[in-house]
């Protein structure tokens, strides 16, 4: 039955995925990190990853961003074998970025212009404009001058998806976003994701908390080294599925109204998981 | 007090190094505030070793001729530079450890080399330990030339190197070229190097490519602005130096880098100080 919910709605099957993925495989000297993954993605669509450590979230993210060699299959973006200059947008681990760096967030934001202002130029006041509207879309425009570090963990956070507006992305694709980030804070990113909707990005996240898979994406991908499901949480968190992906380390609770509760073992805690 | 400061102008080659020192400052300042944020320290300081055998081979080649020096010295550094590139590819290995091998490779051929002339040891001293107040007109003019070539490159580039220096992985999913750009930054660490070496030696051009950038960052939030400052302390730290070698008749190369790190002591002191107060 998640196999059955691969194909795609009749409403969306006119226009072009946003991505194709057709029997992706990435193999690392031995170990195979995915194996035959084929799915697609329609265009302004949120997707979460989820699945254990080690089920390949981080590679097909950055298979998918190019910067990960694929052993086999393909990837077709918009239709197109490569994406389009500056159409997807990568935000890296927080624990990935040198937050002492001397830049300021409107530095960052900026950064995302860089490739379309292109060499030997300076950025115009259009593309200041655009930084500057960027931030304002995810709360951060009093923000501008500071240097990063100085930020919360969700304002900084929120600087790379002001990035990604500004690079007019059309995919984007972030590794664990909400990885040592409170409450607040991770509500403060779902608010900015609602405005990366608005704007008609397509948004593929690596998560590791189901409850916030099944709540704030429009499908969500249960991935362990294969893919075992794409399709609304409704449908694709089924206790044959979730036994499917997490195995053995799975608990399942019958709840009142039906619904599974899960404790997965996933997610190896951080030096600094306790902010 | 205006004669202290006056008085050692009155000599040609105090004038020549001290314009020697302000430049050299200048241009490793900026090349340095990349080595910093990139955590590039060690391959700066293994870079100016690996010089040795070039130094070595021009001298066979081309006798005490320092212009010709100049450039074997720029082409040592150049072949060592992209060398620990391609060992640490093609042997798999950790970059820093290709880095040692090469290194110590290098300097010892140059060791070797120098041990095969005769009465080496006055020139080779000037090498390792820098001798500002030997630089020539014809030297003032090359360091010149090269370190506007590097500030200009800079300058074209700011954007793009500020990316791949920061966020290695929007550079790529950008489509920058990372690898021309990482090429660009190792000459540009290989000419403020080989420039360097005539005024603080091989043993001491680490210190003068990463103590201002360090001192900056202390009280910059900005690129740029860490630039500008590294620069500015750098120049100072060449003046105050240079003079204090002047009166103090100690080493002037050595006596720069000192001076410099009294700089960072007391920046560190004062970055320390206003976080406990603010």
């Amino acid at each position: 039955m998640a196999v059955s919910s691969l194909t795609t709605p009749a409403a969306a099957t006119t226009t072009v995925p946003a991505l194709a993925i057709r029997h992706l495989t990435v193999r690392y000297r031995q170990t195979e990190a995915l194996s035959d993954v084929s799915v697609d993605i329609q265009a302004g669509e949120q997707i979460a990853i989820v699945g254990p450590n080690g089920a390949g979230k981080s590679t097909l993210l950055k298979a998918i961003a190019g910067l990960q060699p694929i052993t086999s299959g393909e990837i077709r973006f918009f239709g197109a074998e490569q994406a389009e200059p500056n159409t997807i947008a990568y935000v890296p681990q927080r624990l990935q970025v040198d937050w002492r760096f001397p830049v300021s967030v409107s530095d960052v934001v900026l950064m995302g212009r860089v490739g379309r202002i292109g060499l030997l130029r300076r950025p115009s006041r259009h593309d200041r404009l655009l930084a500057q509207r960027a931030l304002e879309r995810v709360g951060l425009a009093a923000f501008a001058n500071r240097q990063i570090g100085q930020l919360s963990g969700g304002q900084q956070q929120r600087v790379f998806l002001a990035r990604a507006l500004a690079q007019e992305a059309r995919l984007l694709l972030m590794d664990e976003p909400l990885v040592g980030l409170d409450i607040p804070s991770q509500d403060e990113i779902f608010r900015a994701l609602a405005a990366l909707r608005a704007e008609g990005v397509t948004i593929l996240t690596a998560l590791h908390d189901l409850q916030q898979a099944a709540r704030y994406f429009d499908r969500v991908m249960l991935l362990n080294r294969r893919l075992i499901a794409y399709a609304p949480a409704r449908e694709a968190f089924t206790a044959a599925n979730l036994v499917a992906t997490y195995g053995g380390h799975l608990h399942l609770l019958s709840s009142g109204d039906g619904l599974l509760t899960v404790a997965d073992t996933c997610c190896n805690p951080t030096p600094d998981g306790a902010v | 007090m205006i004669d202290l400061l006056t008085a050692p102008l009155a000599y040609p080659f105090m004038q020549r190094g001290l314009i020697a020192a302000l430049l050299v400052g200048l241009i490793c300042a900026v090349v340095g505030v990349y080595v910093v944020l990139r955590g590039m320290a060690f391959l700066g300081d293994a870079l100016a070793h690996t010089i040795l055998p070039g130094i070595a081979v021009g001298y066979l080649i081309n006798g005490a001729d320092r212009g010709a020096l100049f450039w074997w010295a720029l082409g040592a550094a150049l072949v060592s530079s992209f060398s620990i590139g391609a060992v640490s590819r093609a042997a798999r290995m950790r970059e820093d450890t290709a880095i040692g091998i090469v290194f110590a490779a290098m300097f010892a051929l140059g060791v070797a080399l120098i041990s095969t002339v005769r009465n080496s040891a006055v020139d080779l001293s000037h090498f390792l330990f820098g001798n500002i107040l030997g630089v020539s007109e014809s030297d003032l003019w090359r360091i010149a030339a090269f370190g506007t070539a590097v500030l200009a490159v800079i300058a074209l580039f700011y954007k793009e190197l500020m990316v791949i220096t920061f966020d290695p992985v929007l550079a790529a999913t950008l489509r920058l070229p990372v690898r021309f750009f990482d090429f660009l930054l190792l000459t540009m660490l290989a000419v403020a190097i080989v420039v360097a070496i005539q005024t603080v030696g091989v043993a001491l051009t680490l210190a003068i490519l990463v103590t201002p950038p360090a001192t900056a960052a202390f009280f910059t939030h900005r690129m740029h602005t860490m630039m500008i400052a590294a620069a500015i302390l750098a120049m100072l730290a060449g003046i105050v130096g240079l003079y204090a070698s002047y009166y103090l008749s100690i080493a002037s190369g050595a006596a720069i880098v000192l001076t410099s790190t009294l700089i960072f002591a007391l920046g560190w002191a004062g970055s320390h100080l206003r976080r406990r107060s603010g």
